[in-house]
């Protein structure tokens, strides 16, 4: 069996064959997005918890959409409606909710591992949805789809991840997945938002655009907190803009084919100016549209791996 | 004529180790009334004119000075669902200690006379063995105004720390020092710059880049070990340090002391043993402060317990409930129960040759009672009689489930060990034992 797991955490655990096969149920389910009658029966009768500790209107809608495209029932825990602040744990939280009977929760969490431990704690599948800066597999795996539906491979691909590696769950599940795959990562920062130790997770670091951007065949840009100036980590967001923001004059200098990705909300006129972000190599879009198909095929799966 | 209460014993034919009159040879033991009487190789009971006297045959065992733990967590007052000063010193007893040092950091703290007496008094009407209050160095433990040493130190207090928080202003600090040299009191440095562990969660390193766990870097340890080894230069006042955990500390440490600068150390059985891979599961039980660090920091803290730079083996017994560790990560207290785990885990050192039977036993028993000032650590006949019997060679498997303490965040349960004590005995009495006696 492709993918067995009860599970879907990260991406640092995955197998290459299990990434493969995800990816390409995500392109074959990706087509019924495009009828007209956007449904299938496939998880009527299961249930989908979205329990969200930190708020991300995109994600759960994401994953909402993928459910119930699929035909499962699902209902949404957020931060403000949940029993978090009176004092409950998220153990109590969860014990709660998994003796409704649900069939998946769908977990995001400000603090790195906490869906890791409420998965070793529950028989519920869980889909981690983003943890504090550890992982954000979906995300991983819709980046991982987009490129390779517009570049047809991901081997031997140079990819450019720009920006805020430090604190990025979706940095480091792209660097995970990205180098599983056979891309080289090459990351471009101030050494603020690097994290210490980068090298051990496989990729390159180039301090200046000028010399990355040639090469890249996929510049990812990641986005940026406005606190991480009071952080004190950056002197200004203006001398961030001029350094490391991706803009039309430094793509002059990029490969023809080059993919501008972004996995969104942007600051434009931060990271990313906006005649890039809605320029013709921009595919952030369709980052999204892939995001419904492939949160589709992770649900699918864990649903059939049930007992 | 036999005391009330007491019973006389004669320890036969066990291994005799008392680094303090560097005495290793097999021999017997009589404790009669309470009191040391005689460390023999061969002793005739007859001749001792005692009846009544209960002969335990203790061949291929060890037995040392009673151990001593100068940093242990005794939650009271305040935290008595975590720890009391009842269970925390029968988990003392069972773990081989005759006696420890508990920290401030109580609720309140113990920054007064008042708090200082209270832990004395339960300690006499509670407490399986003798408890040493350590009175906080600033008020509050807030790091800015001193407390009444000289008082604190009349109520009871052998040492001052503001364990658990560092005191981040130097010339507080170096007050401190100066002030606390008027009565002799020891100053603990809790080594931590709160600025550069930035609210860390777990060593930095390659695992904390790999968790996206914030980390805490070794240099925010080394930079106020650095300071308060200059500070103690600067004041002539001694200076330990608590639970070092990294591999500069240690070299700073062992400068320090070559340049003659009056600095102790001490450090834990997890930081000679675990290294922060341990985290991988995001399992609370590992998470201390410090915290648990690399391969390299391990081997170096061993090197510093091997060549002397590390002084004293504590445990940092700290016991907390579920409702600080069955928790986020993030959100989880810091600390792990030390007290029933630490001998098997130092006579891992020993079989690893990095530390002499003679050598471990000094570091559990006579060096940390030398550091605090107090008479124990040393086999003296005449004094009352404090004693650790240990099996070197018993194997289990460590069950938290069975310990004394209130707690369970042991990061060790479930470990195979080797080596067990067998029995303590606290001012002649014995306080606990395995043996069936
Ligand atoms: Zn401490």
């Amino acid at each position: 069996m492709p993918f067995q797991r009860k599970d879907l955490l990260g991406i640092r655990e995955l197998e290459v064959h299990e990434i493969e096969h995800i990816l390409e149920l995500a392109f074959s389910l990706k087509e019924i997005n495009s009828r007209s009658i956007k449904k299938v029966p496939t998880l009527r009768g299961k249930t989908v918890v979205h329990l969200f500790y930190e708020a991300s209107t995109r994600t759960r809608t994401s994953f909402d959409i993928a459910a119930k495209r699929l035909s499962a029932d699902t209902f949404s825990i957020g931060a403000t409606t949940s029993s978090l602040t009176k004092g409950e744990t998220f153990l109590d939280t969860v014990k709660n909710l998994e003796a409704m009977k649900p069939d998946i929760f769908i977990i995001r969490h400000s603090a790195s591992g906490t869906p890791h431990r409420i998965a070793q704690r529950t028989p519920v599948a869980v889909i981690n949805a983003g943890d504090g800066m550890h992982e954000h597999p979906s995300q991983a795996l819709l980046d991982m789809m987009t490129i390779r539906q517009f570049k047809g491979r991901l081997d031997g691909l140079n990819v450019l991840l720009v920006g805020d590696i430090a604190h990025s769950r979706v940095a480091r599940s792209n660097i995970w997945g990205l180098t599983k795959m056979g891309s080289r990562v090459t990351t471009c920062a101030p050494r603020t938002l690097l994290p210490p130790h980068l090298e051990t997770l496989g990729v390159q670091v180039c301090p200046r655009m000028e010399e990355a951007i040639p090469h890249a065949d996929v510049i990812m840009i990641l986005r940026l907190q406005k606190e991480r100036q009071e952080q004190k980590l950056l002197p200004s967001l203006r001398e961030y803009a001029v350094q490391f923001g991706v803009n039309a004059q430094r793509l002059r200098r990029a490969k023809k084919d080059v993919l501008i990705m972004h996995p969104g909300p942007i600051n434009r006129g931060v990271e990313v100016s906006p005649d890039v972000a809605d320029g013709p190599h921009s595919v952030i879009l369709e980052q999204v549209t892939n995001g419904v198909a492939l949160r589709m095929a992770l649900l699918y799966l864990l649903a059939q791996n049930q007992p | 004529m036999q005391q009330e209460g007491f019973a006389s014993f004669l320890l036969r034919q066990a291994r005799v180790l008392d680094p303090e009159h560097h005495r290793d040879e097999t021999a017997d033991i009589l404790v009669s009334g309470g009191i040391l009487k005689e460390v023999t190789p061969h002793l005739n009971i007859r001749e001792t004119g005692l009846s009544n006297v209960q002969e335990i045959d203790l061949e291929g065992k060890w037995v040392a000075p009673g151990f001593v733990d100068m940093h242990v967590h005794l939650r009271e007052p305040g935290e008595e669902y975590k720890e009391t000063i009842e269970s925390g010193t029968r988990a003392a007893v069972a773990g081989g200690y005759v006696a420890v040092a508990c920290m401030p950091n109580t609720h309140p703290v113990n920054d007064s006379s008042a708090v200082t007496r209270f832990i004395v008094d339960r300690a006499r009407e509670r407490g399986s063995c003798h408890v040493f209050p350590v009175a906080s160095i600033t008020l509050g433990s807030r790091g800015k105004d001193l407390t009444e040493m000289g008082e604190l130190q009349e109520a009871g207090a052998v040492a001052l720390s503001d364990d658990g928080r560092p005191v981040m202003d130097s010339m507080t600090m170096r007050r401190a020092l100066e002030y606390s040299r008027t009565y002799n009191l020891l100053v603990i440095s809790h080594a931590e710059d709160l600025s550069l562990a930035a609210n860390g969660v777990m060593n930095e390193g390659p695992t904390s880049t790999l968790l996206g766990l914030r980390g805490i870097p070794a240099a925010a340890e080394e930079v106020m070990i650095a300071r308060d080894i200059l500070l103690s230069q600067l004041t002539g006042a001694p200076v330990h340090i608590a639970h070092v955990s990294t591999e500069g500390s240690v070299s700073l440490i062992r400068n320090a002391k070559n340049l003659g600068i009056q600095v102790t150390g001490e450090t834990a059985p997890h930081y000679f043993t675990l290294t922060d891979d341990a985290i991988m599961k995001f399992d609370t039980v590992f998470k201390v402060n410090p915290p648990i660090r690399r391969h390299r920091d391990v081997e170096a803290v061993k090197r510093g317990l091997a060549d002397g730079t590390l002084d004293a083996i504590a445990t940092d017994h700290a016991p907390h409930s579920s409702l600080e560790k069955d928790t986020e990560f993030e959100f989880a207290a810091n600390g792990a129960i030390g007290l029933e785990s630490a001998l098997p885990l130092a006579l891992g050192l020993v079989r690893e040759g990095v530390l002499s039977p003679l050598e471990m036993v000094a570091k559990l028993s006579r060096n940390p009672a030398r550091i605090l000032g107090i008479p124990l650590g040393s086999l003296e006949t005449g004094k009352p009689a404090h004693l650790t019997v240990i099996d070197p060679e018993a194997a289990y498997v460590l069950d938290a489930e069975t310990f004394q303490s209130k707690s369970r965040n042991c990061p060790f349960h479930g470990w195979k060990v080797q080596g067990q004590v067998l029995m303590t005995v606290v001012d002649g009495r014995i306080a606990f034992t395995r043996l069936n006696l």
